[in-house]
């Protein structure tokens, strides 16, 4: 990819941040970065599309430790599942064999996979001898009558976030809007539910989540006609320029896609979650209020009614231990504001947040939800600044990201993993009450006793020696 | 305190229970150079024997005195003292133990009798001990009958202590251990003990002869190994004497009045409550330090209760086992918030109160099932029995107890001490992450576009048309 090209999708206006250096939204600091890279941003992005084969160019380092590692569910096609990498040799690097390698690949897996299409991942080592990726994928295509796309993101390019847009980008780019939508079958249309269209941007149905809120829009007549990308089909990916309301719900991913789609097909989009009661409602309006059909606007509201009447009544035992006890929340990709009011719904107190990859909209809507005691941590903090932190506030649980997790549970801290490696959907109202239960779990399991106490053996002599 | 529910139905369909004549057995199985000899049809030995060879993968000694019809009506004495007789010719036994059976019970056979008959008739026998056992199998389960023969081997090989109270400063400690403990648990817990610098008796000691070990000699007809017959003669000599299994309480007892050891009693070694008071019992026996690798163990125990406690934490077991067993389990699962929905035992005991169950069902797996359904398991613990059962209800299964010969390396493997909980809570994660625990079920838009299903997807073996409309 050309110097000018990333700087291109640096700029990005519909960023908050935007006004800041362009030298990546924040540049990777040796020695103190966390996080993955381009490819790694790139790869998670799109990765969820669950019928294509998605082939890393490289050698083994990029795919041999990223495959079949992200909690993305599908629910049918399985092969975004296999790992499929041309695991470059040393052999292949100095004979410049690369670019043939990757052609017999991309053949290889049309022949045994039979895929929708092929993703082709650049990495850091073809780009840097300079295999022309683009060029591969081009005559593959033409050879083979298979969809073939470039998604040139090699790590060293910058940040995973970075690597998101650069994946959005090269959808816009290469196929959403190759393909017409499907009408919709007569046997689905129903009485007085005309059936709307729209599309997620930054949704990946993490522990199949989305298949929470997925029969609420059917039951609405919204029919989500692609998403990037969880649960996903490339053939409706394609189509995804028809969508009436785009949802973006991961708020920097892939903003650019948003904003290209409104660009150019006029759609309005709205930023959203899907975490807690108030912002399920909120989402779900926001649908109604966008696509303007007083239908709509009526059923939604009915639907809201209905679903939050039997979800509070589901929560109140838990609301009722759950009161008052103190979360400190350090999430990485997940929404800070959309976890906060979530865990305001279960009348627990948020003592902290961190907010290192949120935006300047992002801070401002936690500060509107949690009043002047705001404490944000703003930089990211080492594991043991992180403890400390959970000590001296007193908090009774630690929300965060599954790398965060070991350091929390050594510490003898509660800990609830809320990233996009975890097990558990959180999505939606059904989602709440999962949430709720697991927050209940960890704060009420006996083991905590356990682990704090030291062994009575030693109390006896701590006092033996005391005497 | 849980509910007892007894039995409230006619037939019992899946059964649990495994007879307490096969537990007098594996009793006898822990004493050296023994044999045990069931006091019945030919069949009680048959049907036994084939579990006790299919749970250890060993031959195992065990004789029958091969009751037939005219016995039964006649008398079955003169069976017991012919057996008695053959046994001693072939083998010489240090020990025969006679657990007798439902046919000989009800039929009235007079055993200890039988044997003063036997001793007066054959006095050239002196050397081997004889201890019969009543174990009808219409009484207790395996566990109760295995109790009941170490009570016995007390009652016959132990003398009233002249000096009463044991050594305090001898290294000797005594044993006794349940039938729950596998030979690899006795073994860890003869490690821990003698990590105190104490020298442990087990009574009975299966460690030693069951453990699947491969012997030099190509054919022995008697117990390779276990507790020695001489070793009952020095109880009282012991500083201090371990119970482990609610149900060894009678025996221990006994025990105590005959030597006046004082004793220290444990329900189980199951998690990091009960092993802590086990640990700080030898400390404060001894006076010395816990040893550092005992203390690594501990730490390594409540690090896998922090990894595994996410996917426990959330469980709901169903628990299929005699009372001890039930009770450690109990106590593990609860230690870890994890939820005993299902708690069904083959036979009451006084235990079963303490269970961490709303209620415990005094039953077979058929009723297993039924709470195991109602309460929404998400995994078994039990038999191999309970495989079926298992499979009926789609869930994952933990073997444990007795029998378990649908596998291999039952007596190898290790619950108890801080290392075995440590596995067991590993292996009971493991199963709940493989069943994708509280995974969401899959759902399909009705408007999508692409309605492809699971086992529908792209692969060789599906060949598809691609649509038009591609263009670049």
């Amino acid at each position: 990819m050309k110097q000018s090209e990333i700087a291109q999708l640096l700029d990005e206006p519909a960023c908050e941040h935007n006004h800041k250096s362009k030298s990546g939204c924040a540049r990777p600091k040796p020695g103190a970065a966390a996080g993955g890279c381009c490819f790694d941003g790139a790869q998670i992005a799109l990765l969820p599309i669950a019928d294509v084969a998605h082939i890393v160019h490289g050698s083994i380092a990029c795919a041999g430790s990223a495959w079949d590692n992200r909690g993305s569910r599908s629910s049918g096609a399985k092969l975004y599942k296999l790992g499929l990498t041309t695991d470059l040799t040393e052999q292949d690097v100095i004979m410049g064999r690369g670019e043939k390698r990757l052609f017999h690949s991309i053949k290889q897996a049309i022949d045994e996979q039979n895929p929708e299409a092929v993703f082709v991942y650049n990495t850091c080592v073809p780009a840097l001898v300079g295999d022309d990726i683009s060029a591969v994928c081009k005559a593959a295509q033409q050879r083979w009558g298979v969809p073939v796309v470039p998604v040139d993101a090699a790590g060293f390019y910058g940040t995973k976030n970075l690597g998101n847009r650069i994946a959005g980008e090269t959808m816009v780019r290469h196929v959403i809007g190759t393909r017409e939508p499907d009408p919709v079958p007569a046997h689905l249309e129903r009485e007085g539910i005309p059936v709307h269209d729209i599309a997620l941007i930054g949704e990946y149905n993490i522990a199949g989540e989305l298949w929470h809120v997925q029969p609420l829009f059917d039951e609405l007549g919204l029919r989500i006609l692609g998403s990037l990308s969880g649960d996903a089909r490339f053939r409706e990916v394609q189509t995804m320029h028809r969508s009436e309301v785009n949802m973006m719900v991961c708020s920097k991913a892939m903003i650019n896609v948003a904003r290209k789609l409104k660009e150019g097909f006029g759609t309005p989009w709205f930023e959203g979650s899907f975490y807690g009661i108030r912002d399920m409602g909120i989402a779900l309006r926001d649908f109604a209020r966008l696509i303007d059909d007083p239908s709509l606007t009526e059923r939604t509201e009915a639907l809201i009614k209905r679903e939050e009447a039997s979800v509070y009544a589901r929560l109140a035992p838990f609301k009722e231990r759950l009161k008052g006890k103190r979360v400190l929340l350090y999430t990485g990709g997940v929404k800070a504001w959309s976890i906060i009011s979530a865990l305001q719904d279960l009348g627990m107190d948020v003592v902290a947040t961190s907010t290192r990859k949120s935006t300047e909209q992002d801070k401002a809507k936690i500060r509107e939800l949690m009043g002047d005691k705001t404490v944000m941590l703003d930089e990211s903090q080492g594991a043991r600044a992180l403890i400390d932190m959970v000590n001296d506030t007193n908090t009774d649980i630690l929300i965060a990201g599954g790398r965060n997790m070991y350091t929390a549970l050594k510490a003898r801290i509660p800990f609830l993993h809320i990233n996009q490696e975890r097990e558990l959907a959180y999505a939606g109202y059904e989602g709440m009450i999962t949430f709720a239960e697991q927050i209940l779990q960890a704060v009420e399991s006996p083991i905590w006793q356990a682990v704090r106490a030291p062994a009575p053996w030693q109390k006896s002599l701590n006092v033996a020696a005391a005497e | 305190m849980a509910d007892i529910i007894k039995r409230n139905k006619a037939l019992s369909v899946s059964p649990l229970k495994a007879s307490s004549s096969l537990g007098a057995a594996l009793a006898f199985l822990g004493i050296r150079d023994s044999i045990a000899m069931l006091h019945g049809a030919q069949g009680c030995t048959a049907y036994g024997k084939i579990y006790l060879i299919g749970h250890f993968r060993e031959p195992v000694a065990l004789q029958t005195t091969a009751m037939d019809q005219v016995s039964t009506i006649m008398g079955s004495d003169e069976n017991v003292v012919e057996g008695l007789k053959t046994l001693y010719d072939k083998f010489q036994p240090a020990l025969v133990g006679i657990p007798t059976t439902g046919l000989s019970e009800t039929q009235g056979a007079d055993v200890n009798g039988a044997v003063a008959t036997f001793r007066k008739a054959h006095p050239e026998c002196f050397k081997t001990a004889v201890v019969p056992v009543e174990t009808p199998d219409y009484v207790g389960s395996l566990e109760a009958g295995f109790a009941k023969a170490v009570y016995e081997m007390i009652n016959r090989l132990v003398p009233e202590a002249k000096k009463k109270g044991g050594v305090a400063t001898n290294r000797q400690v005594n044993i006794l251990v349940n039938a729950s403990l596998t030979p690899a648990d006795i073994d860890e817990i003869k490690d821990m003990v003698e990590a105190f610098g104490l020298l442990p008796i087990v009574l009975p000691d299966l460690s030693t002869s069951l453990d699947g070990h491969l012997d030099e000699k190509d054919f022995n007809p008697l117990t390779t190994g276990g507790t020695c017959v001489g070793d009952f003669e020095i109880l009282h000599k012991a500083s201090a004497t371990i119970v482990i299994g609610a149900s060894m309480a009678p025996a221990a007892d006994l025990l105590l009045e005959r030597t006046g050891v004082p004793d220290h009693r444990f329900d189980h070694l199951m998690g990091l409550e009960a092993m802590d008071r086990f640990i700080l019992t030898l400390h404060d026996l001894t006076g010395r330090p816990v040893p550092k690798r005992i203390e690594r163990h501990r730490q390594q125990l409540q690090d896998a209760m922090l990894d595994t406690h996410f996917n426990l934490g959330m469980g709901r077991a169903a628990v299929a086992a005699d009372p001890d067993l039930l009770k450690a389990f109990s106590d593990l699962l609860a230690g870890m918030g994890c939820e005993l929905v299902a708690a069904v035992a083959p036979s009451n005991s006084a235990l079963l109160k303490q269970v961490f169950a709303k209620e415990v069902k005094i039953g077979d797996l058929q009723e297993l099932e039924k709470f195991a359904e109602a309460g929404g398991a998400d995994l078994l613990i039990g038999n191999a029995h309970c495989a079926a059962s298992a499979e009926r209800l789609g869930l994952p299964l933990l073997r444990a107890g007795f029998p378990q010969y649908d596998r291999m390396g039952a007596s190898s493997r290790c619950w108890v001490g801080y290392k075995g909980s440590k596995q067991t809570l590993f292996d009971l994660a493991n199963l709940l992450i493989e069943t994708e625990q509280g995974a969401v079920e899959p759902y399909r838009s009705i408007y999508a576009q692409v309605q492809d299903r699971e086992g529908e997807s792209h692969g060789p073996d599906q060949p598809h048309a691609h649509f038009g409309g591609w263009h670049h």
